[in-house]
């Protein structure tokens, strides 16, 4: 079954840091309303996004920030970045309850992270992406509001077989769906890798544009899904019968793309669909940035009409919702495994596949 | 990159499902050894996660098992 807990004790995406500013914004994640903003020092601070005294949303107008405070829009109580009201109007004492909630943030690789959960982070962080903020790297990034449980987007990314139907023209050709897969689940790690390796293929638009390749390719799609929240897939694209990487890691006769998901459930069914996607080549040229930002948030927009539409679908059919797996699932249903245990906190030995 | 470089790194508790090519068929890895092929991913996980039950390590070779004196009933 699709995954429909909240994993909880997790970081998630909240937002990009260029949209946390001192402007406020509100972001709900995992039915949390969460304020996000940016302190005179340049510091990232999440906090509950309802004023203590009647609940009046932080992040609507006429709520605002005055230096380092949020002012509410309704009645004027004042908090300080630690969530702490600092002043309430007309009277001098503050009511020891006067405090929002915050949350613990982590700015890296151009994401705002914030920390959903019962308990402290300590030392876990947030996987890494670091391609999205590399000098060697050129990237473009959106995100698109999807109105759609995000189990349904983890399945959608796990298996790329839907790029050669849904995305025909775009980044799909008849040899995504035809190449099998390897699946791989680290369960130290908590990681799932799912590998097609297309050794002679055509190029779609999407790399035929952005990288001048005429004719055919040899095309590999890694993907590293580190669950709930983030999605890497490696793409490496090659003319065929270029040479292979080098042992020692270098691959200068290939173009290599990395596409990069964060996942965050917004609420029961809607959800944050983050997408990202950096290249290695054409670094200075304005063209193939514009290029790849249309074509991917296309490609994303398919997705998200498609899941919108499943969403409605399932959603209509609570108790009748029946599906069958093939092979091409091997790798959503090792994710969902994975979810489920990260939902309920139960040992992987004890977590059915179904 | 290559295959082996891009997927999870050896020793740990890894699970590797192969679908072999030119086949409809899945081949399942346990991290204890035990292999096993498949026709359908949903009954595969249920075997690889029900680790230990019925995952026997590759068999050995022939002539290294000699046959039991007599057989534990
Ligand atoms: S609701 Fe915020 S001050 Fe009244
Ligand atoms: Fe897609
Ligand atoms: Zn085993």
């Amino acid at each position: 079954m699709i995954v429909t807990e909240f994993a909880r004790n997790q970081w998630y995406v909240a937002a990009y840091g260029h949209e946390v500013g001192r402007r406020q914004l509100g972001r709900t994640i995992l039915n949390e309303p969460i304020l996000l903003w940016r302190t005179e020092d340049g510091r990232a601070v999440a906090m509950a996004d309802r004023c203590v005294h009647r609940r009046f949303p932080l992040s609507e107008s006429p709520s605002h920030l005055v230096g380092d405070r949020v002012v509410c829009g309704y009645h004027g109580f004042t908090y300080g970045p630690d969530g702490v009201c600092v002043a309430v109007p007309a009277q001098q004492r503050i009511p020891r309850t006067a405090r929002l909630r915050t949350y613990p943030v982590v700015e890296q690789d151009s994401f705002v992270w914030v920390w959903i959960g019962d308990r402290e982070p300590g030392d876990t962080l947030p996987p890494r992406a670091p391609w999205l903020v590399s000098p060697d790297y050129a990237t473009v990034c959106g995100m698109e509001p999807l109105n759609a449980r995000y189990g349904l987007l983890v399945d959608n990314l796990l298996d790329l077989s839907h790029e050669t139907y849904l995305h025909g023209g775009y980044i799909g050709t008849p040899e995504v769906a035809e190449t099998p897969i390897t699946t791989e689940v680290d369960e130290d790690a908590g990681i799932v890798y799912v590998s097609r390796h297309m050794d002679d293929a055509a190029c779609p638009p999407f790399y035929a544009e952005s990288t001048g390749i005429k004719g055919r390719i040899t095309r590999w799609q890694d993907i590293e899904y580190h669950p709930p929240c983030l999605y890497l897939l490696h793409s490496r694209i090659a003319p065929v019968g270029s040479p292979p990487p080098a042992a020692d890691g270098t691959d200068s006769h290939a173009f290599h793309v990395e596409v990069v998901y964060a996942i965050t459930p917004s609420t029961e069914n809607s959800t944050y669909d983050f997408w990202a996607v950096a290249r290695d080549f054409a670094l200075d040229d304005e063209k193939v940035s514009d290029f790849l930002r249309d074509s991917n948030r296309t490609v994303v927009l398919q997705d998200v009409a498609a899941l919108n539409t499943l969403e409605e679908v399932i959603a209509r059919e609570p108790d009748r919702y029946q599906e069958l797996s093939v092979n091409i699932d091997t790798g959503g249903l090792a994710a969902r495994r994975l979810l489920a245990r990260m939902a309920g906190d139960v040992p992987a030995s004890q977590t059915a596949v179904r | 990159m290559s295959a082996r470089d891009s997927g999870a790194r050896d020793g740990r508790t890894v699970y590797r499902i192969r679908w072999l090519p030119g086949t409809d068929r899945l081949h399942a890895s346990c991290f204890c050894g035990a292999e096993r092929e498949f026709e359908d991913p949903v009954i595969l996980w249920d075997w690889l996660l029900g680790h230990p039950e019925g995952h026997l390590p590759r068999p050995p070779a022939e002539h290294d098992s000699p046959a039991p004196a007599a057989a534990l009933v």
